[in-house]
């Protein structure tokens, strides 16, 4: 049986282009240190740790001993998990396992990366098939660009309908301290930025960014006496696909999405996802994203993503307000970017989101997305699951 | 040293450009699906006894049912087949197999190979976005030298 884990406290750095003030060990210990303080737990109460980061785009091997002195983890046991975008959800989700298993009592979760370091688009091609898929793939863009063509396709869905979508995040991500990319933009800027990948323009698709993130999970009993509102864990899911870009079914939408937000959501015996979810931190690396997947969620029918979000419904003060922080549009240091989500929907249920607060959030939605279209979920909510 | 410095030029190290050569082992199957392109110029396919559908290349398991195939479950396929999704890739990179910069534009396609279940991933020649939509029909397009890698397919060209 496990034990009833909760979220007690967070910290993320100040996330941007390029930090050339840091090295990587450096800007991990910004995240870690603000969020021991947060907690206000002490290095030596941490019982292990989980880092995670992007295979190769640091190049750096065994980040799990090359960071110990950032991470706090000298004489602890540490593990690395990776697992390309779903790393950061991974890593929460690993953690939440320790911890769940009844052998840890507090884990620190760090998720990081340097984006500047290198190429981001030659980093992840070397997550392609050697021998079919590496010759042609030319990293994350055109890959998410072909779903979108698909979806438009499909449904007739425009680009102008996608570029709401990046609108909003980044009138949320105005709201948000820590985020990257922080300038409002309109329709009509997005309509213009230049093309990188038919149909993605710049501003329909994350940026590169340096930055980590760091989430303390504590088992009950810890974790009341650490937060005055911890963020419990409901449910998480964890759902991935075979290999082959070839193998995924373009027409059925996000498969891996679908299993594991039903999962989840039945874990914890929610049935009417829309008015039972508070507010959702989602893992949308491009606009296209925050129509196709919102319908694999099950928030609203195939082919009404459009509708749903030109609505209002996903914004601030609508009826579920999707990604405060301004989402991965607005932040994209891969190996954080799936934490920060977990962290973001931890801080609303813990009331210390300021002024990107959603009032009263009883439950949130967190997803991870990555690699060959696999997908995380994760529930949090304010009162401890029975 | 004394003091706070104040003004520090932010140093970094380059790693170089040497590359680090790998050698990857085609399989069994894949082999005979680079030997079948280059005699017969053809496709080769495996059919799931389990779930029936075809996929190409030819592999030893099928991922979803995890169902061990052989090579009685091979079968040919043609050289054509249709759109299924596209970008035409328009900003730089780095091609980590040469360390070089990929040429762009150019358009990437995934391709369903008549006769099969799922998608081929490669290139289709043309580049004007409004010229290539899903659903096409698209026939591959060989090098006349095969060398038993995927670049033995040219691209795929539009025929209708």
């Amino acid at each position: 049986m496990a034990r009833r884990v909760a979220i007690v406290g967070t910290g993320q750095t100040y996330h941007r282009s390029q930090r050339l003030d840091v090295n990587g060990r450096e800007l991990i210990s910004e995240a870690v240190i603000r969020c021991l303080e947060d907690c206000e737990v002490s290095i030596k109460d941490v019982d292990a740790i989980v880092i995670g980061n992007m295979d190769h785009f640091e190049s750096i091997n065994y980040v799990d001993a090359w960071s110990v002195e950032g991470s706090g983890g000298h004489m602890k046991p540490i593990m690395k998990v990776t697992t390309g975008g779903t790393t950061g959800t991974s890593v929460a989700i690993a953690a939440y396992y320790h911890v769940a298993s009844g052998l840890f009592d507090r884990v620190l979760a760090i998720g990081w990366e340097k984006n500047s370091e290198s190429d981001t688009s030659a980093a992840i091609i070397t997550c392609s098939d050697p021998i079919w898929d590496r010759f042609s793939y030319a990293g994350a863009i055109p890959s998410l660009a072909t779903e979108a063509s698909a979806y438009m396709e499909q449904y007739g869905v425009t680009q102008e309908d996608a570029a709401r979508v990046a609108v909003r995040e980044r009138a949320h991500a105005g709201n948000n301290p820590y985020a990257h990319l922080r300038k409002p933009i309109t329709i009509e800027d997005v309509m213009n930025s230049p093309m990188l990948a038919y149909p993605i323009k710049l501003l329909d698709v994350c940026p590169r960014t340096d930055g980590a993130c760091a989430v303390v999970f504590a088992a009950e009993g810890v974790a009341e006496k650490i937060a005055l509102t911890p963020a419990w864990i409901k449910s998480t899911s964890v759902r991935h696909s075979t290999t082959w870009f070839g193998d995924v079914d373009y027409n059925t939408g996000l498969v891996s999405l679908t299993r594991a937000s039903k999962e989840a959501f039945e874990k914890t015996g929610i049935r009417e996802s829309v008015e039972e979810i508070d507010v959702c931190e989602l893992y949308l690396p491009y606009s296209y994203a925050g129509l196709k997947w919102i319908e694999a969620i099950g928030f609203c029918g195939p082919g009404e993503g459009p509708r749903f979000v030109s609505e209002g419904n996903t914004d601030m003060g609508g009826k579920l307000p999707v990604n405060p922080s301004g989402g991965v549009m607005s932040t994209n240091c891969i190996g954080a970017t799936g934490l920060i989500r977990v962290a973001e929907a931890a801080i609303q249920i813990m009331g210390k989101a300021e002024k990107r607060q959603v009032p009263d959030v009883k439950t949130a939605f967190v997803t991870g997305f990555g690699g060959c279209w696999w997908s995380d979920a994760m529930v949090l909510g304010k009162k401890k699951p029975l | 040293m004394t003091g706070e410095s104040k003004e520090i030029e932010l140093l970094t190290n380059d790693s170089g450009t040497l590359s680090m050569p790998y050698e990857w082992s085609i399989g069994k199957y894949g082999s005979l699906f680079f030997k079948y392109l280059r005699e017969k110029r053809r496709f080769l396919g495996i059919r799931c006894p389990r779930c029936g559908k075809v996929m190409v290349p030819p592999r030893r398991i099928c991922g979803p049912c995890f169902q061990d195939l052989g090579e009685k479950d091979i079968v040919e396929l043609s050289d054509t087949g249709t759109i299924m999704a596209f970008s035409v890739v328009n900003y730089p990179f780095i091609d980590p197999a040469t360390g070089l910069k990929r040429p762009i534009p150019y358009t990437y396609g995934y391709i369903n190979i008549d006769g099969s279940d799922n998608i081929f991933s490669h290139v289709i020649n043309g580049t004007d976005e409004t010229k290539i939509k899903v659903g096409m029909k698209v026939r591959a397009v060989f090098r006349e030298k095969m060398e038993g890698n995927i670049q033995d397919i040219k691209y795929f060209e539009i025929i209708r």
